[in-house]
């Protein structure tokens, strides 16, 4: 027993935390480098929600909000029945790094998951936290 | 969608050179179109990287979102700019030290 439960990425953006956390934050922010469409209710408990064109959506609720340093929030684990109530829990950590900023993502929750869905979504998100953080850089690079 | 050969070809190499992308591209290549829901129940790749490649693919040109109601919809592989991408490859894999040993021999002989 004992599966890993978190993931934890970090990587220095050439950009100031404020545009990094707009990035992370907004609507628009959100649909330009990780969903294809995205809302955002930007409080804590608010919904928020990424939806690609074939049909995926994820349902995702705002925990923490401490701008421009910390946003936290809870999503559905993908390979779960979307009516479970489990969910993983992100943080983004902004620090000033320079001119720039480090962020760190950690995600925790995946100790709650069935033997049988854990493997594909704790390697699923662990390559997805790093093709995504490589979106997000690309995203703020090319403004 | 790129409509010149070489951004063709790049486009295919790039989309090759990730895993996760050969494995949703063998699979549509084998069992036909599919939902990003079937997709999921057959690769080890979660519902969410399948969405996002499945974007990148259809952006690509390399494959096709069939009309229909969301996550009902269906993704067809393209097989065109695989064939541009074959044709760089036939180039490259191309024997050329036969023909002229065979030239050099039959040049040898007749001196």
């Amino acid at each position: 027993m004992g599966f890993p439960d978190r993931i934890e990425r970090t990587v220095a953006l050439a950009h100031p935390p404020t545009r990094v956390w707009a990035a992370l934050t907004t609507a628009e922010g959100l649909a330009a480098w990780f969903g294809e469409e995205a809302d955002i209710d930007l409080r804590p408990g608010g919904a928020a929600r990424m939806r690609w064109a074939s049909g995926y959506s994820v349902e995702m609720r705002v925990e923490r909000v401490e701008e421009p340093e910390v946003f936290g929030f809870t999503w559905q684990i993908e390979e779960l029945p979307d009516d479970d109530p489990r969910r993983t829990y992100v943080e983004f950590t902004l620090e000033p790094d320079g001119a720039g900023t480090r962020l760190t993502v950690v995600e925790t929750g995946f100790a709650q998951l069935p033997e049988d869905a854990y493997r594909k979504v704790y390697d699923g998100h662990t390559q997805g936290w790093a093709s995504e953080l490589g979106e997000l850089a690309g995203y703020l690079d090319a403004r | 969608m790129p409509d010149d050969i070489e951004a063709i070809a790049e486009q295919v190499f790039t989309a090759l050179a990730d895993p996760s992308r050969r494995a949703i591209l063998a699979a549509l290549a084998s069992g036909g179109p599919a939902t990003a829901t079937d997709l999921a129940a057959r690769l080890p790749i979660t519902r969410q990287a399948i969405a996002k490649h499945l974007g990148l693919l259809t952006e690509a040109g390399l494959v096709t979102a069939e009309p229909g109601e969301r996550r009902r919809i269906r993704y067809r592989l393209r097989s065109a700019p695989m064939k541009v991408a074959q044709q760089f490859l036939a180039a490259l894999a191309r024997d050329w030290d036969s023909p002229l040993d065979a030239l050099k021999e039959h040049l040898d002989r007749g001196a």
